[in-house]
């Protein structure tokens, strides 16, 4: 019994770190995507 | 982990895994959180000056995320009322499944999280009524009103109304009157939608202590003022038209709506007795939660057909 709560609760712990993980690249491609969005054409805007 | 004391004393963890994804999904009530996405994405949908697409999904998603971190802060604080009553006795933390501490640290983070991308990815005005609305809903309604007095859903449902308003501010960067009378229906409908949910659930209520009208003034009185903010929403209900946010086809449709929510409220005024009185409570909440829906997408489908056409 403890040895299957231990599983569990380590499953758990996997998932949720996964979870964050997600939400942290999520969160990454939200403020790349957004700054695309509010430069618009200055992206290409530069000096080569 | 094992061993939780909630800051009301008294529930203890009987569960030593931790909470699942879904436990931390339930503690942003997804179901609010549902009716708050939409009534913004209407708020977003009417402003006069439109919203590049990416970034109106990204606002739905902060205002999303900024509700359910209410959600989160509100059952961290009321879990000792939740454990209490039939209808929230499942909730996570409850149940055991998530400690009050983490529904604290998830709440915080989240609504620090998402009014920092909001201003800094869309405009600090939208954010700055998100974080008011998040302020509101915990400190003022959750930790002040609820507990206190029965006008708690009366007052602490302006919360629950900013969603359009913080939609419309992302579009425009401002607040204004056609926003505003999106709120007003949001704040009219929200306390007879509670009141009829609170007919039916009177004992429940009373067992945990909450100070809801019916359990301090009496059902006949909570029927009574069921009539009186049924018949105020009408009116109300028509206001977008009045200032020139919405026509002639919503005009139809939130008389007609009005005034079915108003014959459900006199049905319940009438019957009082019994299995029929609780029915009649059960239509009402039932109906209302239709008639914000209904409304709102009438004032999404004539806006964007208005658009099509110009």
């Amino acid at each position: 019994m403890a040895d299957e709560e231990r599983q569990e609760r380590e499953r758990r712990r996997r998932m949720r770190s996964i979870a964050i993980a997600l939400a942290l690249a999520g969160l990454v491609v939200l403020f790349y995507v957004a700054t695309l969005v509010r430069l618009g054409g200055n992206v290409f805007n530069r000096p080569l | 982990m094992t061993d939780l004391g909630l800051h009301s004393g008294g529930l203890r963890c009987a569960h030593g895994v931790g909470g699942s994804i879904a436990d931390y999904i339930a503690l942003m009530k997804p179901r609010v959180m549902s009716l708050v996405v939409f009534t913004a994405l209407v708020g977003i949908a009417l402003a006069p000056i439109p919203l590049h697409p990416v970034l109106a999904v990204i606002a739905l998603i902060c205002i999303a995320v900024g509700a359910g971190a209410s959600g989160a802060l509100n059952m961290w604080y009321d879990a000792d009322i939740d454990a209490r009553m039939q209808r929230t006795a499942s909730r996570p933390i409850p149940r055991g499944y998530v400690a009050p501490e983490e529904a604290l640290t998830f709440g915080t983070i989240l609504a620090i999280g998402s009014v920092a991308t909001l201003g800094l990815v869309i405009n600090w005005v939208a954010a700055g009524l998100l974080a008011f609305t998040i302020g509101f809903y915990v400190l003022v309604y959750t930790m002040w009103l609820k507990r206190r007095t029965p006008q708690n859903i009366v007052i602490g449902g302006a919360a629950g109304a900013f969603p359009p308003m913080i939609g419309w501010a992302a579009a425009t960067g401002s607040v204004s009157l056609e926003s505003i009378t999106l709120f007003l229906i949001i704040f009219m409908w929200t306390p007879p939608h509670f009141w009829a949910l609170a007919l039916y659930r009177t004992r429940d209520y009373a067992r945990a202590g909450v100070p809801m009208l019916p359990v301090v003034a009496g059902q006949d009185e909570t029927r009574k003022q069921i009539v009186i903010y049924a018949a105020l929403l009408l009116p109300v209900g028509l206001a977008p038209t009045m200032v020139g946010l919405a026509g002639g086809l919503y005009a139809l449709v939130a008389m007609a709506l009005g005034a079915i929510f108003l014959a459900l409220a006199l049905a319940i005024y009438r019957t009082r007795e019994g299995r029929v009185a609780d029915h009649a409570a059960r239509r009402l909440f039932a109906f209302s939660i239709l008639y914000l829906f209904a409304l709102f997408a009438t004032l999404l489908v004539e806006g964007s057909i208005g658009r099509l056409l110009d």
